[in-house]
């Protein structure tokens, strides 16, 4: 995003919830319809804020799932059991509802669309929202460069947009993805069960010498873990961009 | 460090967005302690606190604090040595 759009103003807007997807059993999807949204870039995030009957406000940030579509905008949220703004989003919003919404945010944490480096995508739990952004993104503009995907979740029914993604990889080669399960898995599960390491990395990933481009995000300490490892196994630390979220986020 | 509590700069997107007026989670700081000179999206963020408090990634310094007021917000620069706002057209040396 360059020149004038850097200067554009962050404002509160009204949108409307035009569509709720349930992703699996903690986690919605939120389809909006942002007016005069500026557009975003993959990896961009928003920020949401709730205000109740007292005047009580609430403020989150959520990543955006998609890439950009004129004023549709979607985030995924999962709940976090004892948060204050998550539980409203995944239980109670319903289409019809409106919310406030200001965005896009972030410059950081973003994939360029144009990027002819290879992509290696790794996301704990509901840190997969802003790599799936890139996925779709990379798909829709027809990208050439070839991405890798790789997703821990504790659980098979934890794992988000799981369908989706096989029908990508499924249709386009340069796509391959890896899930594991850490807690438990399906009996048929023929993909890793344990958290991420050096060999899962090297495995499901690319060599330092090809130079990707690589995107973490989850929880504080899986951030940590992956990025650390990645360092250790030769790639450079400026490859790596970060993003982690933590219990402050619910 | 073994702690796991912080985030990172890109929480504080949308907060450095209103002070700065435009994207900062891109803009890098140096840090005054040790020299490592990092984006803002990279600085661990501690949320826990009164206000924000942003630290070094590698010696844990205070770079920064973003305390919220009646009015509005106060920045301390603690052990921020520079930062850096990319793309603004000079000005003030002319």
């Amino acid at each position: 995003m360059a020149g004038a759009a850097l200067r554009r103003r962050l404002t509160w807007s009204i949108a409307d919830v035009v569509g709720v997807v349930v992703e699996n059993p903690t986690v919605r999807s939120i389809v909006l319809e942002v007016p005069a949204w500026p557009g975003h870039l993959p990896g961009q995030h928003l920020d949401l804020r709730l205000t109740a009957e007292d005047g009580y406000q609430a403020q989150r940030s959520y990543s955006i799932a998609t890439p950009a579509n004129g004023e549709s905008v979607t985030i995924t949220v999962e709940m976090v059991d004892d948060g204050e703004v998550s539980p409203y989003l995944t239980e109670e919003l319903r289409t019809g509802d409106r919310i406030e919404v200001r965005g896009p945010i972030g410059g950081y944490f973003v994939w360029d669309t144009s990027s002819t480096r290879p992509l290696f995508l790794v996301g704990g739990g509901s840190g997969v929202v802003p790599l799936m952004s890139m996925v779709r993104a990379w798909s829709e503009v027809g990208s050439a460069v070839p991405v890798r995907y790789l997703a821990s979740a504790r659980t098979f029914d934890r794992l988000i947009y799981f369908q989706e993604l096989e029908v990508l990889a499924a249709a386009d080669r340069e796509l391959r993805l890896t899930h594991t399960l850490t807690r438990s898995h399906p009996d048929d599960w023929t993909g890793p069960t344990r958290r991420i390491d050096s060999e899962m990395l090297s495995g499901s990933g690319f060599d330092p010498s090809d130079s990707p481009e690589i995107f973490v995000c989850g929880p504080t300490g899986f951030v940590e873990s992956v990025a650390q490892t990645l360092v250790t196994d030769g790639h450079r630390p400026e490859d790596i961009k970060t993003e982690r979220f933590g219990p402050s986020g619910g | 460090m073994a702690d796991q509590t912080h985030l990172d700069g890109n929480a504080l997107g949308g907060l450095l967005y209103q002070l700065f007026e435009r994207d900062m989670t891109d803009q890098r700081g140096r840090c005054r302690e040790c020299g490592t000179v990092k984006v803002l999206g990279e600085i661990h963020v501690f949320r826990d606190a009164p206000g924000d408090v942003m630290r070094c990634p590698a010696c844990n310094a205070v770079l920064m604090v973003i305390v919220q007021m009646r009015t509005g917000y106060r920045v301390s620069f603690e052990s921020l040595s520079w930062l850096e706002v990319q793309g603004v057209e000079g000005s003030a040396v002319t």
